[in-house]
């Protein structure tokens, strides 16, 4: 986007990292996933390590990742983007890189790729993007789906007796020696997403470092497959989303050590 | 008072309110027109924005830029300022 004049007394205090191509993007307007894009290119920028980063984009609404992130990606199939990521990692050592996933993706149908790449302790970001849904196919229950949230495919609420209960991937993660830094956040407000942009920051440190994988959950939303507006949808996900997923680190360097 | 502006991108706005809820100043509503996509899109309303960057960092379609006063820097008249 080419910046009019800036005017006389006021500086430039923020943009749009040229990390992320021109090409508007597809999401539905609020959804979380375009701040997550922003936030890990924004970062990608600052640590001027844009020819050294590959991505692996998910099958879910962020399918087109490629499309949006300006560093070189690869696509997976659903639910092997950890697996794909490992591949990448062991052939380029030199490189930064992560993959970016729903949690159908990551937590349903790549559960055993999840859990593997975490237990070798792969040296990558892995990115999750928790918004307790399967966006993309029309708003069906996810794994992550809260008890008595209303889907598609639970129109009565899920029920644990027939669907199970909500799986805190994130908490089984942590339990690995693999994972260096497992670490949840959100971005509702300006605040958590300054909080994000450090975790991904350290991440990419860590990573330079060799320290095993790192593993970002941030709790989203769907403000379509949730029926909500934007801001409602965040509501929502303070009021009902994080008493079961608490925000914060769930392992830190320091505790890795022990 | 820190003076800001910011720059909305009309035609990549989606109106989706995120940053109106998120200014502090409440400088921001919807405007009455729509843009091309169909949607009302972001607009400054009052002129008290302060810069904070809070509309930017919540916005998912980094619609937004933001410009703040530059502290003037001791006996130049920022009137004069050359911009950057
Ligand atoms: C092998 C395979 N099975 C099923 C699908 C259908 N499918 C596409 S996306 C998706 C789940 C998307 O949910 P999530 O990963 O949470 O991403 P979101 O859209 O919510 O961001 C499914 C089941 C597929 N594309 N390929
Ligand atoms: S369906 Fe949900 S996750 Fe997908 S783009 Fe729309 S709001 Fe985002
Ligand atoms: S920079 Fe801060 S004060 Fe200005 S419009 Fe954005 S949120 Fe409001
Ligand atoms: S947050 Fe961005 S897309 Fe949403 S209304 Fe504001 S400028 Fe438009
Ligand atoms: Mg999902």
């Amino acid at each position: 986007m080419d910046l009019p004049p800036i005017t006389n007394g006021f500086e430039l205090v923020y943009k749009k990292p040229q990390t992320l191509t021109e090409t508007p993007m597809h999401y539905c307007p609020g959804c979380g996933h375009g701040v997550v894009h922003r936030v890990l290119m924004e970062v990608i920028e600052e640590m001027g390590i844009q020819d050294r980063t590959i991505g692996v984009a998910p099958v879910g609404c962020s399918v087109f990742a490629y499309d949006y992130m300006n560093v070189d990606m690869q696509e997976a199939a659903h639910g092997r983007a950890s697996a794909v990521a490992t591949g990448i990692k062991r052939v380029l050592p030199d490189r930064f890189v992560y993959s970016y996933q729903g949690d159908g993706d990551l937590a349903a149908i790549g559960t055993a790729e999840t859990i593997h790449t975490v237990n070798r302790g792969e040296n990558i970001l892995m990115v999750f993007i928790n918004n307790g849904i399967y966006g993309m196919t029309g708003g069906q229950m996810a794994p992550t789906s809260i008890l008595g949230m209303k889907t598609t495919t639970s129109p009565f609420g899920r029920d644990s007796k027939l669907a199970g209960h909500p799986l805190k991937i994130t908490n089984l993660i942590a339990q690995l020696p693999g994972a260096f830094y497992v670490t949840r956040h959100a971005v509702h407000t300006a605040n958590a997403v300054r909080k994000l942009k450090k975790a991904i920051h350290s991440s990419f440190e860590y990573q330079l470092l060799n320290k095993g994988t790192c593993f970002i959950e941030v709790l989203s939303n769907c403000p379509s497959g949730w029926k909500m507006t934007p801001a409602e949808s965040n509501k929502w996900l303070e009021e009902n989303m994080f008493p079961i997923y608490p925000l914060g680190d769930l392992k830190t360097p320091s505790q890795t050590m022990n | 008072m820190i003076r800001g502006k910011v720059l909305i991108a009309e035609e990549i706005c989606k109106g989706c309110e995120l940053c109106i809820t998120a200014c502090p100043q409440d400088s921001l509503a919807l405007s009455e027109k729509i843009n091309l996509k169909g949607y009302r899109f972001a607009v400054l309303v009052q002129d008290n924005c302060t810069g904070c960057v809070n509309c930017a960092l919540v916005c998912p379609d980094a619609a937004i830029t933001v410009y703040r006063q530059k502290k003037p820097a001791k006996g130049i008249n920022p009137e004069i300022q050359v911009a950057v």
